[in-house]
């Protein structure tokens, strides 16, 4: 190998990546504003639309209920909730959205609340409709408000006091800090981003590298000087490797940057959700981008060996994307819930980096998995950079007509 | 000085089975002199060509480019060889100057020399007015310019030119004429494949008549037109090519 050699062909590769403006766009555009603008974005937009989905008071339409004035007098007496008149297409009027419930009042519902029958009164709704769940919700807080007038009314009149229907009281509690909680939210999504970014990255220099230069007809000048086809193939395959962790490196600082403007400006909680606590700090950043590391390498070295096999461009994205799939699926599945690190699945590519990731952010180091998952992850790289090379020597995949 | 012993190369194709692109192919180059191949398309020109640049392994036998295996020591031979083709392509988006610096490195030249060198051929070929301009935005006749600085800028002795007229218009396919005379007049081991006669007749010094893969016969214009009683070189080839050709349809 000469050292001298991979760097000239590493530092023209270079010259022409960054001359390329399709590489600003998969390497610098991509994870630097996709990031701000789908985490601050779109969280701005789900606040919005949630806040605006509270603010609205729901039309309810009352089934029935002519003989129990008072429960219809407690629904109606609500401001919170808009009463419309009884119409027979009430359910088509839920699934359209021009009402967003419906309560249906037994007969005889207060002649049996008297004689101490139970009933059953019935919410309609349209279930995954955000503004029909918030009136059906309403209306259930109203119903569970007057039942509970019920039984304290029933209690008084037999001289027993409220407590004896709760006995104790239950209380659920987190124990664990805030940063762990929204690295167990977030983590496996940072993980799972980073990777796609890592291949994204990748995927353009890999075939402008290979399939590119054949489709120009650059592949047979280079291959007629005297550098040597090894050399070659490291100078093509380390360029393609910066370009994957500068992709990832750009999206790390893109995540950093956006989580600290969403914390600052506190969307995540107005919106009624936990609050952001997520702290990227710089020990898990540096994890993150050294568990990445090794798969940047996988990655490069395999789309550059796929895409060789192409005769152009073309046929090197079709040959690629259903590569995306491949790394999509398990780092798909990390994000999961129930999905943890286990020693078979850390033996797994693309989905032990993206469960690792998960843990390093809620800041749990386990160091075995680590060392496990970092060698694993670099014995699949080298036998891909392997396949590089031999690929490179093949002349029916070089000259392929 | 190129020598060429019983090269062969066999290509395995799914639909028609084995292929023989060369078939045991023996001649000599010797410096000074411009080696035409002629052949039709397919004859295997641009394979020999390939196998004695090193991009191509031959199947059977070898030879030696300036002394050097092109099986054993392939690197050596391509330090000793400018490889030109309609083939060899520039990379758009390095400058002239750039890209043939890049060769010029690879080939192992250090920066001073370097630069004394893309000096001198620039100011030879008159590139000094587009040197700092991306291939991509290059006219046809500047890119071939900047594909013979390419090939020279090692002063390699041995040329190998595979059909690099192809394609090209009059003036700048006359650029490339004049560049292999001159390439012939430094000294130089030049090999030539085309399948134009005329090229053949005002350029080589040596013909040889390759199809199937098989080198048929070789010699002067002179020799040939004597051995086969014709003056015209088109007719020579179709005396030589014919009987086999006819074979081959039949």
């Amino acid at each position: 190998m000469n050292l001298n050699a991979v760097g000239i062909v590493y530092r023209k590769e270079f010259t022409e990546w960054v001359r390329d403006r399709r590489t600003l766009i998969s390497t610098v555009l991509v994870p630097l504003f996709l990031f701000p603008l789908m985490m601050v974005g779109f969280s701005a937009l789900a606040v919005v639309m949630v806040g605006k989905a509270e603010k609205e008071t729901p039309k309810i339409m009352i089934l029935g209920g002519e003989d129990s004035p008072q429960l219809v007098a407690s629904i109606k007496k609500l401001d919170s909730l808009e009463i419309v008149p009884y119409a027979a297409n009430w359910r088509d009027e839920i699934s359209n959205k021009d009402i967003r419930a419906a309560v249906a009042i037994p007969t005889g519902f207060e002649k049996s609340l008297e004689t101490g029958q139970s009933e059953t009164v019935k919410i309609y709704f349209y279930d995954g409709e955000m503004k029909s769940s918030f009136g059906a919700n309403r209306l259930e807080k109203s119903l569970k408000d007057y039942r509970d007038a019920v039984v304290k009314d029933r209690l008084a009149a037999k001289n027993l006091p409220a407590s004896v229907l709760s006995p104790f009281s239950i209380k659920q509690e987190n124990v664990a800090p805030p940063e762990k909680v929204s690295g167990a939210t977030f983590g496996s999504f940072i993980g799972y981003t980073v990777i796609i970014l890592c291949m994204t990255g990748a995927m353009y220099p890999a075939i402008d590298l290979t399939a590119g230069e054949k489709e120009r007809g650059t592949m047979e000048t280079i291959l007629s000087s005297p550098i040597s086809r090894m050399d070659l193939v490291l100078g093509k395959f380390l360029l393609v490797f910066s370009a994957s962790l500068a992709t990832a490196i750009l999206s790390v600082i893109s995540m950093g940057t956006s989580f600290a403007i969403l914390g600052r400006t506190n969307l995540m909680n107005s919106s009624g959700g936990q609050t952001l606590a997520l702290n990227l700090g710089l020990l898990s950043v540096v994890s993150v981008f050294v568990m990445a590391l090794p798969l940047a390498f996988l990655f490069s070295a395999v789309l550059m060996t796929i895409a060789l096999f192409a005769k152009s461009y073309k046929e090197a994205q079709s040959y690629l994307t259903p590569m995306t799939f491949v790394i999509v699926i398990p780092a798909v599945a990390s994000i999961m819930p129930g999905v943890e690190l286990t020693p078979k699945l850390a033996l797994i590519p693309v989905l032990n980096t993206s469960l690792v990731c998960k843990e390093i952010i809620s800041g749990t180091y386990h160091w075995n998995s680590i060392a496990l998952i970092f060698a694993s992850t670099c014995v699949y790289a080298g036998v891909a950079l392997f396949l590089a090379f031999k690929t490179f020597q093949r002349e029916s995949v070089l000259f392929r007509s | 000085m190129i020598e060429a012993r019983g090269l062969s190369k066999r290509f395995h194709d799914k639909k028609r089975g084995e292929i023989r692109a060369v078939d045991h192919v023996s001649f000599r180059c010797e410096p000074g002199r411009i080696y035409g191949l002629l052949g039709a398309n397919g004859a295997g020109k641009t394979t020999t060509l390939r196998i004695l640049a090193t991009i191509l392994e031959p199947t059977d036998g070898t030879a030696l480019v300036c002394g050097y295996d092109v099986v054993e020591q392939p690197e050596k031979v391509r330090a000793s060889v400018g490889f030109l083709s309609t083939a060899t392509a520039l990379y758009p988006r390095l400058t002239a100057q750039e890209l043939v610096e890049y060769f010029g490195r690879l080939n192992g030249l250090n920066e001073a020399t370097l630069k004394k060198r893309v000096d001198e051929i620039f100011k030879r070929l008159d590139m000094n007015g587009f040197r700092d301009r991306r291939c991509d935005k290059l006219s046809t006749g500047m890119k071939q310019k900047t594909s013979i600085a390419r090939t020279l800028v090692h002063d390699p002795p041995v040329m190998i030119f595979d059909e690099p007229t192809l394609g090209l218009d009059i003036m700048t396919a006359r650029t490339i004429a004049t560049f292999i005379r001159e390439c012939r007049d430094r000294g130089k081991t030049v090999i030539f494949s085309t399948h134009i006669m005329s090229e053949v007749e005002k350029l080589c010094d040596v013909i040889g008549i390759i199809h199937d893969g098989k080198l048929l016969t070789e010699g002067t214009l002179a020799q040939l037109r004597e051995r086969y009683a014709e003056q015209d070189l088109e007719e020579i080839f179709v005396k030589v090519v014919g009987p086999l050709q006819a074979k081959a349809e039949v």
